[in-house]
């Protein structure tokens, strides 16, 4: 019984269901999964309450990031065909089990409990909540998809923004010793398990067949259905590739500011702010640039449905790329070209990501975009080891003073950025010779008629 | 609201689901958003 209620079949909406109830769900499960971002909260509160090194405190959060890539990736094909109910509530149980682990690990005086719990069990739930609603959404909002993943993976620009607060106010509340710090996980860990979970109760898929108010019927002729193209078959494409190099260099250049932006600010602006000024707008700056980067995820990925999306990935690359330049040589000293030039390319970052699932359904169709999307997203694991790498290496290695220590990085950024507007030029459309058979097409992954077909090709 | 097909009899109680399901995800998401913004006037 308990399989049957997280299953697919479990959850074809009834006639009647408002395909607005679909983002609320979606945004539970990425507004929770979001307070990733706000980890340097608790990081602070672990160096001080356990006396522990920046280093250390770092681990629980790169090793959820990883496990992100990979969970993403490897689940990505269960979760198409187990449905997002499925999805969502093994994200939830993962998540908020990973706070609770580490709970358990500060408690006993345990951190390898916090790196497993957190970054192990936590960031699987990471990558499996990522991308539970992202096929779901693209099917009920077929006429405005980029509109659609833009809400919910905004909601995970905007997770940061809850959980930080929160975080700071339970830390003060419960103290930063190792008894406060079990507590503030264990809340957390509650806190999320409750949250999340409107997004499993609450989510349904389409019925098959079903289109939105107004669209046009869909075609009884497979040839006239648009792309249908397999998971297997289209990390054996090209286009898949080049997505792949847009979506790496795009994430590699935005983590080329938000990395250091708080230092980027100090060393641009030390001769023109006030010495007791500096702290507070610098903390400033890196609010806005969160701003900038959730408002993005909603507002450029809903434009891509107007003007396309590979002119929407021109802007972001070819302008993005200008954007750096304009810092370099214009910068120093001025606030308004340097804001202006920042806050793009920060919501040029976040509505990459936003914006990619709808790039992959115009290219391979919603057939088993869920997981593509979910090996897509190993671009971002390697963008995650990249950009440090580039900002912090030569930054760290420059003898340089101000502005000029980021010249080496920021034109490489310029120039990833470039091949990554070559890499968008690139890409086709994919051949019909690659979609799947009309069979396959007629009963995707997860449907009665695919475990009819499965359970056929067994006997 | 509803937008799919013809509403039913429950449709009264599909349009309290939405009320509730979005206030859940937005009263926190706005209380994320605020605190934010009161930073950012040390910016200028």
């Amino acid at each position: 019984m308990a399989g049957g209620f997280f299953d697919r079949s479990a959850i074809v909406a009834p006639p009647g269901w408002s395909r607005w109830l679909v983002p609320p769900a979606a945004l539970a499960v990425h507004l929770g999964i979001g307070q990733a971002y706000a980890w340097s909260v608790l990081k602070t509160g672990l160096s001080q309450g356990l006396g522990l090194s920046g280093t250390a405190t770092a681990l629980p959060f790169q090793l959820a990031i990883v496990m992100l890539g990979l969970s993403a990736a490897i689940v990505g094909t269960t979760v198409e065909r187990r449905g997002p109910r499925w999805a969502m509530a093994v994200s939830t149980a993962c998540f908020a089990a990973g706070f609770l682990i580490s709970a358990g690990g500060i408690a006993l005086d345990q951190y390898w409990l916090v790196v497993v719990g957190y970054g192990g069990v936590g960031g699987i739930g990471l990558g499996i909540g990522y991308i539970s609603p992202v096929s779901t959404l693209i099917k009920w909002f077929v006429d405005r998809p980029g509109m659609a993943t833009g809400i919910a993976i905004m909601g995970f620009g905007g997770g940061a923004l809850i959980a930080s607060p929160v975080e700071s106010a339970l830390l003060g509340a419960f103290g930063r010793t190792p008894g406060g710090l079990a507590s503030t996980f264990a809340v957390m860990g509650v806190a999320y398990a409750i949250f999340m979970s409107l997004g499993w109760l609450l989510i349904r898929v389409p019925p098959e067949g079903w289109r939105p108010p107004g669209a046009p019927a869909e075609s009884e002729d497979p040839a006239q259905q648009g792309p249908a193209v397999s998971v297997s078959k289209a990390v054996r494409l090209p286009q898949f590739w080049f997505l792949w190099i847009v979506l790496c260099f795009n994430v590699t250049a935005g983590i080329g500011i938000l990395e250091r932006a708080d230092g980027i600010f100090r060393d641009f602006f030390r001769t023109t702010t006030a010495e007791q000024q500096l702290a507070a707008a610098a903390a400033a700056f890196v609010a806005i640039l969160s701003l900038a980067n959730m408002l993005g995820r909603f507002v450029w990925s809903s434009t891509s449905d107007l003007v396309g999306r590979k002119n929407i990935y021109r802007v972001y690359l070819g302008l993005g790329a200008l954007l750096y330049l304009a810092i370099l040589t214009l910068g120093e000293g001025n606030k308004v070209i340097f804001l202006i030039a920042s806050l793009l390319i920060l919501s040029f970052y976040g509505a990459g990501f936003a914006t990619v699932p709808a790039y992959l359904k115009d290219l391979f169709g919603t057939y088993q975009v869920g997981a593509i999307h979910g090996r897509l997203l190993t671009a971002w694991s390697a963008a995650g080891v990249l950009g440090p790498l580039i900002v912090n290496a030569i930054v760290d290695a420059s003898d340089a003073e101000g502005p000029a220590k980021y010249t080496t990085s920021f034109i490489i950024m310029t120039g990833l950025l470039a091949v990554g507007f070559v890499a968008n030029e690139l890409i086709r459309p994919v051949d019909p010779k690659h979609y799947v058979s009309d069979a396959e097409r007629a009963a995707p992954e997860g449907s009665a008629a695919a475990e009819e077909r499965r359970q056929g090709a067994s006997r | 609201m509803t937008d799919h097909t013809a509403a039913g009899p429950s449709s009264a109680g599909r349009t309290v689901l939405a009320v509730v399901a979005w206030l859940w995800v937005l009263i926190p998401f706005l209380y994320g958003v605020y605190s934010l913004v009161l930073k950012i006037p040390a910016l200028f």
